[in-house]
């Protein structure tokens, strides 16, 4: 391999090619190769860096310094100052600490942070199939194949602790054990990649970013339940995920990492990419099979479960993208290693996406159990315009509000329950005080009502007459008695609704109601919006 | 990819090609619709009678699968889809205004199609972009960062 005296990382992922990370990309290998030091600097096109509101962003090693909101016309200037004569340029290093240089390793970018599922994202070249293997990648699948039998790697899954990142937090090696159980002539792999939960980006990151670390997850899995054929099932809108992941399939094809006979073992796998086309309810597992299969993507009535039934009545492990992404490490350093992060219950580290009020927003990886507060005001850097903290939706527009009084209720996928609300899919999103809680509580009504499919009654009217109420009251119109109808119709879509879509819909009011009472009660009672928001 | 106004659809032939390309398997039938409204810009009720005959399953079927999903329309549209996204992250950050100037810029209110058929104006759910809220999504192109100043300079680009 060669040396290079210096590495720049540019990010590739979305939220930076929509800022123009491609033009500076090109720039800075012209500018290198103008300066004839195409020998001595490196440009490597990256996944996500983590902080995508700062885009185009670039890290020069072997310094860290960490550039923001890069143009094309500021590359001349890198080159010259920084890759010939060591000197940080600092207009683009924002706003600098103490020190005057912004360093990729500080608390809110690497510092706090605890990369497992994130190891290779913003490191490797996502498109280079060598870069991933130099990492150790696909070592663990080779490891699976030749010292292993399926049943020790569910074992040694299982006594990892981990749980599904996709919501339902339901433990990965119990999940496998059913699989690997069923007696079938056909099984299959399915990665849920649909990710539509609102504020959540990070599957579209970690496949843009790492794309081969979710097919060696599935083909670990595959090997485990004994499945040889998998399915990634893309949302449609991902076009550079759906981009990068074809070429890591082709690339690990060519390398004989997929197919048949994979190191010469006799296993085989292969994997199809499917793509969704719009509807939030496909990435409820059994609406995704139907999805799959060419169908309306309705959610199926469970029992039976995809495990023993699921893609064309096969047996089927559905497993979501950053779940995937944590099984090669897992396998490779053991059960105890990926244990001496997160919590007793609730193992191994969570991928957040920060989004809202907030100082620095984009792409986390914390160890599980790590309080908000730290999230917010540590890594996030607290709340932008002198503003207060008003309150943080933890998972997504499935889960539930939380309090400045909760700021310091551990986050993982248990202990955020007894407190009404859930960590899902890990969307944060941060609002300030000048939000009232009636315009989103509406906000988030609306989405519900939208993405219903419409296959049960107490969620197609449930998140209808939810939205309306909550409308009513916005508009200045609510009536006495209306709160506690909101508190009624939501306690009978969850214990009715056939799927989580509706038994989780009115999990965001219900925490509104329980935390912010008073500002409904000023809306309905007085006609009063405390904010100034709602116009009445 | 921009298109012609007032596009007929899809010809037979180019149907058939597509319907080749996924063997004829009726579970091909997403990725089969998603290749015809790339290619025509919406599912013509013509297209999806000729789907539902070569795949031999009923016409209500993939009547029912194309309605189902938001990226596929079953009715011309205009050659520029402007898609905005005001879920919570989006609107927390201010989605509301640039739905508003969008309106103004176009002259039309959300769902509706300009006169000369070059943009239609709809809502999206989350477009997975939500660091650089709020986001719209124009074809395939996303714009983040958005505030209502932005929204006629992103539009000249396509007028
Ligand atoms: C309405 C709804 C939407 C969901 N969306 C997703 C999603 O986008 N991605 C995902 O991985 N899981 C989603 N889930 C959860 C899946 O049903 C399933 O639990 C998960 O993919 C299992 O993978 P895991 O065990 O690795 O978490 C959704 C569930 C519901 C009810
Ligand atoms: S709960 Fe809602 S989304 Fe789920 S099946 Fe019923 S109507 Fe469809
Ligand atoms: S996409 Fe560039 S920092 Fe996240
Ligand atoms: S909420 Fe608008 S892009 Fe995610």
């Amino acid at each position: 391999m060669e040396f290079y005296r210096s590495h720049v990382l540019v990010c590739g992922g979305t939220p930076c090619v929509l800022e123009g990370c491609k033009g500076v990309r090109d720039a800075l290998v012209a500018e290198v190769q103008r300066r004839g030091l195409e020998r001595e600097v490196k440009v490597v096109e990256t996944g996500c860096l983590g902080p995508c509101d700062l885009g185009p962003v670039i890290v020069v090693y072997p310094e860290g310094t960490l550039y923001q909101k890069v143009r094309v016309s500021d590359v001349p200037d890198i080159v010259e100052e920084h890759l010939l004569k060591g000197r940080v340029v600092a207009r683009l290093v924002g706003e600098a600490p103490q020190a005057g240089v912004v360093k990729y390793e500080e608390p809110k970018y690497l510092g706090v942070q605890e990369r497992i599922v994130l190891r290779n994202c913003g490191v490797i070249d996502p498109e280079s199939i060598e870069e991933y293997i130099a990492r150790d990648g696909y070592r663990a699948l080779a490891r699976c194949l030749t010292e292993m039998k399926p049943a020790d790697v569910i074992e040694a899954v299982k006594k990892s602790g981990l749980v599904g990142r996709g919501g339902a937090a339901f433990p990965t090696g119990l999940k496998w054990s059913f699989t690997a159980k069923a007696g079938a002539d056909q099984k299959y792999i399915l990665c849920n990649a649909d990710e539509g939960e609102p504020g959540t980006f990070k599957d579209r990151l970690i496949l843009e970013g790492d794309p081969h670390s979710i097919l060696e997850g599935m083909a670990i899995a595959g090997y485990a339940v004994g499945a040889d054929k998998g399915f990634v099932y893309v949302r449609g809108e991902y076009v550079l995920s759906i981009e990068r992941l074809g070429k890591a399939i082709e690339q690990a094809r060519a390398l004989g990492l997929l197919g048949q006979n994979v190191f010469g073992t006799g296993f085989s796998f292969d994997v199809e990419i499917r793509k969704g086309a719009g509807a939030y309810v496909c990435g409820e597992e059994t609406a995704l099979i139907e999805s799959i299969e060419g169908k309306r993507g309705e959610p199926r009535v469970k029992p039976p479960y995809p495990g023993t039934e699921g893609l064309f009545g096969k047996p089927t492990v559905v497993n979501n993208v950053e779940t995937l992404a944590n099984i090669p490490p897992i396998l490779l350093n053991g059960p105890e290693w990926f244990r001496r992060v997160g919590t007793e219950r609730c193992p191994g580290t969570k991928v957040f996406t920060l989004t809202g009020d907030i100082k620095n927003k984009g792409l986390i990886e914390v160890p599980m159990g790590i309080t908000l507060r730290r999230v917010v005001f540590e890594i996030g850097g607290g709340i932008p315009g002198g503003r207060g903290f008003k309150m943080a939706q933890t998972g997504g527009t499935s889960g539930g509000c939380l309090p400045k009084e909760l700021l310091d209720v551990p986050m993982d996928y248990f202990t955020l329950p007894e407190h009404g609300s859930a960590l899902g899919s890990g969307a944060l999103l941060i609002m300030d005080d000048s939000h009232c809680i009636v315009d989103i509580a509406r906000c988030f009504m609306e989405f519900f009502k939208h993405e219903s499919c419409g296959k049960c009654t107490p969620c197609r009217e449930g998140t209808a007459r939810l939205y309306e109420i909550v409308d009513k009251i916005a508009r200045g119109d609510g009536q006495p008695g209306d709160l506690e109808l909101l508190e009624e119709l939501g306690a009978a879509m969850q214990a009715t609704s056939l799927c989580g879509l509706g038994q989780s819909a009115p999990v965001p009011i219900k925490t509104m109601l329980k935390y912010f009472r008073d500002e409904f009660h000023a809306h309905v009672h007085e006609r009063l919006c405390p904010t100034g928001t709602c116009g009445i | 990819m921009e298109r012609a106004a007032g596009d007929p659809g899809i010809c037979s032939t180019r149907v058939s090609e597509i319907l080749a390309k996924y063997s004829r398997r009726p579970d091909a039938l997403v990725s089969i619709l998603h290749d015809v409204q790339k290619e025509a810009g919406y599912v013509s009720e013509k297209a999806m009678t000729e789907i539902a005959s070569e795949l031999d399953i009923p016409v209500s079927k993939v009547y029912g699968v194309a309605t189902f999903y938001t990226l596929f329309s079953t009715r011309p549209k205009g050659r520029y889809i402007v898609r905005v996204c005001e879920n919570a992250p989006c609107h927390v950050r201010g989605a509301r205004a640039v739905v508003e100037a969008l309106e103004r810029e176009l002259g039309i209110p959300m769902g509706g199609t300009t006169s000369d058929g070059r943009f239609t104006l709809e809502y999206t759910s989350c477009l997975g972009v939500c660091g650089v809220a709020p986001a719209i999504m124009i074809n395939e192109a996303v714009y983040g960062n958005l505030t209502p100043e932005r929204v006629p300079l992103i539009l000249k680009e396509y007028k």
